[in-house]
């Protein structure tokens, strides 16, 4: 048995496992197959100040090693979820990170502040970086001053550990990771899915409602494992790698390319257990090959 | 939803405990072209409780194309055995169709809400298309079951798409219309003169959508309760992705959990 344990800044996670927003509902879904006391985190549904509906129907199209969401951010905002969603979660027994969502810098520092008063929620993701909705999300993350102007707003309302989730749908994205955390982000999780698009050519139509949709699984893995080395090398702060991660072996490719933990997302429609079986599995892997802390591995290239 | 409505959901979820199991394949029936039955033990010998209308998440051995699991209709539990009707249109289920008895499936379950056969009384129609009759064989044993009176209209193309029309025979009456009228009436199913001959109590749909508007355009008209299962395209099946929401009075709900039945009333459809 290795030590798995590792920090993201004010945050001990018992392993680098963590479940990926959107994918994982708020954990109650998942009980029955995987025990939280086996995950390093779990970061919940985006969350917004306000509620929203999220896009028409239909919002996923299955694609080669992977699917295409244009969910939209449905969630019943920030109000609901302080009263309502937080009494079940407050007992789990992991590290419950909210991923906050907004429209403008200052909409997200009103989410977060709400969450800053939340005893038990340790840390918040900010994303700037959903692709499926037109009044922000994204247009954050796509520019170094939009996301440094998120970050600033929230930092200032926000004391505990503050990640920010990263856009791969951008030029140079360690431009941005720099811009981040210039402005105080403890940590970045990437990658979020991938613009993409599906024809259904038989009616000539795209099969999402909105046209486009974030692409996610093992179809963008090795999109998500260079950009995670990519802003290891640009940035001191913590990276959190994600990006079709099924396997252990998958996640430790992550960590050996400098996430000092990870997430898995889309693994879980396949296999409601499947974040369980990461954790196991990394522990096993480095068990095999005689590597007693994980921190051995991380970002452990040889040249 | 409200606080009260989550809170009660999370009541009703929390008794039904969910499971990702294997199970071997005790046979593989060719219905017709297109369809087969498959026929599961679960390997633990452990079988959940399932409800009619509920469904299950299959693991298909297929897997560059079709990445997600299969959602796939309870078509019954007898003898320690489930039953799944599949009609391969895709790579997954084109897969399905390859296997063996002594092969293995993984399956995700149960999943859904179902039918409520329990509180329905009467006569009952059980309306389907296509392989959409798939979950009503085992609706139709639970009404009966019962007390209530199941009573089968099976819509489809041809002839030898009416499948498993004996089965339903041995549980109701069996009504049936063809596209090409070379079995029971010639027609859709909203076309079947019984519709206005008889009276029925409750209906209960499951097929194309087109089909199960037109029943529920009946329904309302002649101000019969009536329940549809919806197949919207869904990829967790257990209410996190958010991806198979239908509009209902209350907005957009998940399929997976709040349905996959609805009643016609909580839909916003234009009928």
């Amino acid at each position: 048995m290795a030590t798995l344990s590792v920090q993201i800044a004010g945050l001990t996670l018992r392993n680098p496992v963590m479940t990926a927003s959107g994918t994982f509902g708020y954990g109650l879904e998942f009980e029955d197959f995987v025990p939280m006391s086996k995950l390093g985190g779990i970061i919940v549904k985006g969350t917004t100040l306000l509620p929203r509906e999220g896009n028409d129907y239909p919002r996923m199209a299955e694609t080669a090693s992977g699917m295409l969401n244009c969910v939209g951010l449905q969630n019943k905002g920030v109000h609901y979820f302080v009263e309502h969603i937080y009494p079940q979660l407050k007992d789990m027994d992991t590290n419950v990170i909210v991923n906050v969502s907004g429209s403008s810098p200052d909409n997200y520092a009103e989410c977060a502040a709400v969450v800053n008063t939340l005893d038990k929620i340790p840390a918040i993701e900010l994303n700037i970086s959903c692709p499926n909705v037109k009044d922000g999300g994204m247009a954050f993350g796509v520019s170094c001053q939009g996301a440094a102007s998120v970050v600033r707003a929230v930092r200032r309302n926000y004391s505990k550990t503050l990640i920010v989730k990263l856009s791969p749908n951008v030029t140079d994205i360690t431009a941005i990771a720099r811009a981040v955390e210039d402005e105080g982000a403890d940590a970045v999780s990437l990658i979020n899915t991938l613009m993409g698009m599906s024809i259904d050519i038989e009616r000539r139509c795209p099969r999402l409602s909105i046209g486009t949709g974030g692409l996610s699984g093992p179809a963008i893995k090795p999109v998500a494992v260079r950009m995670v080395h990519q802003v290891a090398k640009a940035v001191s702060i913590p990276v959190i790698g994600l990006g079709g991660i099924m396997t252990a072996e998958d996640a430790i490719e992550f960590l050996m390319a400098g996430a000092t933990a990870i997430q898995v997302g889309t693994a879980n429609f396949i296999d409601p257990a499947a974040s369980g079986k990461i954790a196991d599995g990394i522990d096993q892997w480095l068990d095999r090959h005689g590597v007693a802390d994980v921190h051995e591995i991380i970002g452990a290239l040889k040249n | 939803m409200s606080s009260r409505s989550h809170a009660l959901l999370r009541q009703q979820n929390s008794k039904i405990v969910k499971y990702a199991k294997d199970f071997v394949i005790t046979s593989n029936e060719q219905l017709d072209l297109r369809n087969i039955l498959l026929k599961l033990r679960p390997a633990d010998g452990n079988m959940p409780t399932m409800q009619p209308g509920q469904f299950v998440q299959v693991l298909s051995p297929a897997n560059k194309d079709t990445f997600l699991r299969l959602p796939i209709s309870i078509n019954n539990v007898e003898g320690g055995q489930l039953w799944l009707m599949v009609q391969m249109i895709g790579e997954g289920t084109k897969a399905l169709g390859t296997l063996r008895s002594g092969d293995t499936l993984n399956l995700v379950l149960p999943l859904g809400n179902g039918f409520s056969v329990s509180e329905a009384k009467g006569t009952v129609l059980l309306v389907g298309g296509g392989v959409g009759i798939a979950p009503l064989l085992y609706a139709g044993r639970a009404l009966k079951d019962n007390g209530a009176e199941p009573v089968f209209l099976l819509g489809a193309r041809t002839a030898s798409g009416v499948l498993e029309r004996d089965l339903f025979e041995q549980i109701g009456r069996v009504l049936i219309t063809t596209e090409d009228g070379s079995l029971g009436e010639r027609g859709f199913v909203t076309q079947h003169s019984a519709l206005q001959s008889e009276h029925f109590d409750k209906i209960m749909v499951c097929g194309p959508k087109p089909m199960m508007v037109a029943v529920a355009h009946y329904a309302k008209q002649q101000n019969i309760d009536c329940e549809v299962s919806l197949e919207n395209m869904m990829a967790c099946g257990l209410g996190a992705c958010l991806c198979c929401v239908e509009k209902t009075v209350k907005g957009n709900v998940c399929v997976c959990t709040e349905g996959p039945v609805f009643n016609i009333n909580q839909l916003t459809w234009q009928l």
